[in-house]
């Protein structure tokens, strides 16, 4: 059996899954100290579903608390930021263009080293010990701990940064070092970024991560732990202690993952419905399909990989006016449960469309009675509109496909709406984000550039794929359920040597399921 | 070339986004994306430098004008990012080679990264910019640039890297030029700061495409001005040009959904097909050919706008340009049309920077003409 458990801002939800089956879910208020909160919904579920600890076989947490700590720029660290790059790439300093109240919190020191890659994979310059000894004093010096290491090119390469790092460990012993090639791809600037947001929150994530551990030995769970990250894989509780930022989108993640698993359906439109928003996405052989485009966090932009998704303001909350033709993007939010008619409050909203609408019984639907019908038939209207706007968008051809409802705000529409061929509300449609936690894989990913004229295009993607699979073996995953996911090619012009941007995933189950 | 008071004459902080938008836009898909560059920018100005922006006929006749670029591939400039030190350096090298001191800078591209280079140049040498550049747009190549096609030797082009790796190329024409300083950059890892084309302020005032700095600035505001008013900013860009100083004729091509995506590489180019399909009639679509930048868009066979007009995608809601490697399935956009200059169009431009250059139709029709 496994646990998954789902820490967002407001609610944290909890399931337990045997044999595939949602057993027993329940939902809570997120508390201040997140590792009680952990504690009391595993607490919960148990007591609920009556199950021994000692039956459980992994437990699965997704969280937005360290994405949520850089939002509120919340207990984060003071770092130091070094680029391996001269004499090249020294043009832009680190964190240009950062928000201003965020760069003071980290309170930065910059430093620019020789080293780097070319494209092609000769070194910039060679990495110079006595420079970076230099700079690790230095810092020693100045009593900073949180060090972001980023070479020109370290998505072709990791060398150098491996050897900085391992220099400046034994300066500094006690160092949390962030590299850029775990973290993100080609991109100097904004895999430099999500390196520095990483080197901030490391210390962050060892507090967090230990009191979920802690939560399970007060629970008597000897089962593993897992965290979820941005793609709907997990990671173990120590990468999670070095690589936070790799958790950053897992929430959407979860959710899309959960509904497609409660339904069944592996490729699919998923719209989540909240009390405020829907987010829309697509989910391709049960992965989330991933954003082309550069994302903003905390107004700092990276190049993480975050779920395609888009955002609406249509959720149960969402105001009603104009005689129903404007439905949304303002909504009472979290106030639904005193402000909307059918709670005696004084608010049209979504919710109270739905209820007379569909004749649902929620709070009290004589409240609606003396709607006019107009004003529901516009509201409808203006509702599938939205949705069907929405999906439309995240389509890539125009053959009609399934679309996955979940959320709380699942209530406003039943109908099957034009461009989908199926429209599925699966149960436990609520807490589809605890269940995207538990179903969580391993994955095993390479991604950087391969000139084809050296070993031929078969024999370099061969290769790739069998480094890929070792990786996803390396994170826990059982042999024989390895598979690859994802294969991209993507030639890169001007570029000699036939050289190609290859990116391939595997996956895999949890050795323990 | 009718000319007027420009408004903009330095270019500022709070003028940058519009700045990099505008750029975007005229780099028509290529150009590399305008962001780093546009940090670079912000550095700089940030620092309180304020680069002056010069008409071209504020110089003298006899002065020396220089171009400044980066060459290479845009996906290698968002690692090693541009190097203002290293162009400088060209920049000096070629008036040592000149036996003269420049007075202007002038951007060879104004679409794409290389708007901004001659700004952050500027902030550097306090050298003014001319309200100019030889393209227009965005072209892949260095001979593609109304400097050569109205006479000025693109050679000597000094190419050169941030490790003091300095090359001349003296070559016997433009096309040469060009093919021998790209294998020069690929052995400097695909990204060189490059001085070329250099010229006197008369031939600068022949020869270039007048007004492309403030034309991109005005275009991205017209897009950030409809936005903060809420009103369509497709409306805001059609309007702009309807009004603006070079009386530009534009047109909305097509509305529509990116459904279909085919790229490939081949002979170093990166080409492409995109094919968009109307948001109301699923039957009816267009293709637009790509190869580094869009250079035709047909809608049966027939031809809607081709180069060197330009062909622009836009975001559908917000207007914001999309670059070629960008464009992806699903996306919604509109395609607009914009009539490039009177001196962007003759045979000579048309011999090598046209459609049967570039191989993408047999004869040239002015987007103007198309029904």
């Amino acid at each position: 059996m496994q646990i998954g458990v789902d820490v967002g801002g407001t609610n944290t939800d909890g399931i337990i899954l045997s044999n595939g089956k949602v057993l027993v879910s329940e939902k809570t208020t997120t508390t201040e100290d997140v590792g009680d909160g952990v504690f009391n919904i595993i607490q919960t579920v148990l007591k609920k579903g009556d199950i021994s600890p000692n039956k459980i076989s992994s437990v699965m947490i997704g969280t937005t608390h360290f994405t949520n700590a850089l939002v509120e720029r919340k207990k984060l660290q003071q770092i130091a930021a070094i680029r391996l790059a001269l004499p090249a790439a020294d043009s832009l300093e680190q964190m240009i263009g950062w928000p201003k109240d965020l760069v003071s919190n980290l309170n930065p020191i910059k430093y620019f080293a020789k080293g780097g890659y070319e494209v092609d994979g000769r070194e910039i310059s060679k990495l110079d010990k006595d420079e970076i000894i230099k700079i690790a004093e230095e810092i020693a010096n100045k009593n900073y701990t949180n060090i972001a290491i980023n070479s020109v090119y370290s998505p072709l390469n990791s060398e150098m940064e491996l050897e900085a790092n391992e220099i400046i460990k034994k300066i500094i012993p006690n160092s949390n070092i962030s590299l850029s090639h775990s973290i993100g791809k080609v991109g100097l600037i904004e895999r430099e970024n999500a390196t520095i947001i990483n080197a901030a929150l490391t210390n962050l994530a060892e507090e967090i991560v230990e009191s979920f551990k802690n939560a399970l030995k007060k629970l008597e769970i000897n089962a593993p732990l897992y965290i979820s990250q941005n793609d709907g894989t997990l990671m173990k509780p120590d990468k999670v202690k070095q690589y936070p930022v790799l958790t950053f989108a897992c929430g959407p993640t979860n959710s899309m993952r959960g509904a497609a698993y409660l339904s069944g359906i592996e490729d699919s439109i998923i719209v989540d419905i909240g009390g405020t928003t829907s987010d829309i996405g697509y989910i391709k052989s049960g992965f989330p399909r991933q954003s082309a485009i550069a994302t903003d966090v905390g107004g700092v932009r990276t190049n993480f990989r975050m779920p395609d998704i888009i955002s609406i303001g249509l959720g149960g909350g969402s105001l009603i006016r104009e005689n129903g033709n404007l439905v949304g993007p303002d909504s009472v939010g979290f106030r639904l449960s005193e402000k909307a008619l059918v709670f005696g409050g004084d608010t049209l909203t979504a919710t109270d469309i739905a209820v007379k609408h569909y004749d649902l019984d929620i709070g009290d639907k004589s409240l609606v009675n003396n709607l006019d019908d107009s004003i529901i038939k516009n509201a409808k209207k203006e509702i599938t509109r939205l949705l069907e706007d929405a999906v439309d968008k995240m389509k890539t051809s125009s053959e009609k496909v399934p679309a996955v409802f979940v959320g709380g705000g699942t209530i406003l529409n039943r109908e099957n709406l034009n461009g989908i061929s199926e429209l599925v509300i699966p149960d436990n449609f609520a807490v589809a984000n605890a269940v995207g936690a538990a179903l969580g894989q391993v994955s095993g990913e390479v991604d950087r550039v391969f000139h084809y004229d050296n070993l031929g295009r078969d024999k370099t993607i061969e290769l790739a794929t069998e480094e890929a699979k070792q990786l996803a073996k390396d994170a826990g995953a059982k042999e024989s359920s390895i598979e690859i996911n994802e294969i991209n090619e993507n030639p890169l012009a001007y570029l000699p040597g036939k050289s190609v941007r290859l990116q391939i995933k595997a996956i895999g189950d949890l050795e323990n399921y | 070339m009718t000319w007027r008071i420009i408004k903009m004459e330095k270019l500022t902080l709070d003028k940058i986004d519009d700045f990099l938008r505008g750029t975007a836009f005229l780099g028509t898909g290529g150009g590399g994306n305008p962001y780093v560059g546009g940090l670079m920018l912000r550095q700089e100005l940030e620092k309180g430098f304020e680069p002056k922006l010069i008409k071209g006929d504020e110089v003298a006749d006899d002065d020396l004008v220089l171009p400044i670029a980066n060459m290479g591939a845009p996906t290698v400039l968002v690692e090693k990012l541009p190097n203002a030190k290293s162009a400088v350096k060209a920049l000096r090298k070629m008036e040592e080679l000149m036996g003269k001191k420049c007075k202007a800078l002038i951007a060879a591209e104004a679409g794409g990264i290389n708007g901004t280079l001659p700004f952050i140049v500027s902030a550097y040498t306090g050298l003014p910019v001319i309200d100019a550049d030889g393209m227009g747009r965005a072209f892949p190549e260095l001979q593609m640039c109304t400097f050569g096609v109205y006479g000025v030797n693109c050679s000597p082009v000094i190419v050169r890297d941030e490790k003091d790796n300095e090359m001349i190329v003296n070559a016997e024409n433009n096309h040469a030029s060009e093919m021998f300083a790209r294998v020069i950059c690929m052995q400097m890892g695909t990204k060189s700061e490059i001085c070329l084309y250099p010229m006197t302020g008369k031939q600068m005032k022949e020869t270039s495409v007048h007004h492309t700095v403030t034309l991109a600035y005005e275009i991205g505001k017209s897009i950030g001005d409809a936005r903060d008013k809420g009103t369509d900013p497709l409306d805001g860009i059609v309007e702009y040009f309807k009004n603006s100083f070079d009386k530009r004729f534009c047109k909305l091509l097509f509305q529509g959904k990116v459904t279909d995506l085919l790229r490939e590489t081949t002979d170093g180019w990166a080409r492409g097909e995109v094919k968009i399909t109307s948001l109301t009639d699923p039957n009816e679509n267009i293709l637009v050919k790509l190869q580094n930048e869009f250079l035709i868009a047909l809608k049966n066979g027939k031809p809607l706008a081709m180069v060197p007009d330009l062909i622009c995608l836009v975001d559908l809601e917000n207007a914001e340009p999309i670059t070629a490697e960008d464009v992806k399935y699903g996306q919604r956009v509109n395609v607009i049309g914009v009539s490039v200059p009177p001196n962007m169009r003759t045979k000579a431009a048309l011999d090598t920077f046209g459609p049967v250059p570039f191989k993408v139709f047999d004869k040239y029709i002015p987007i103007e003409e198309i029904k």
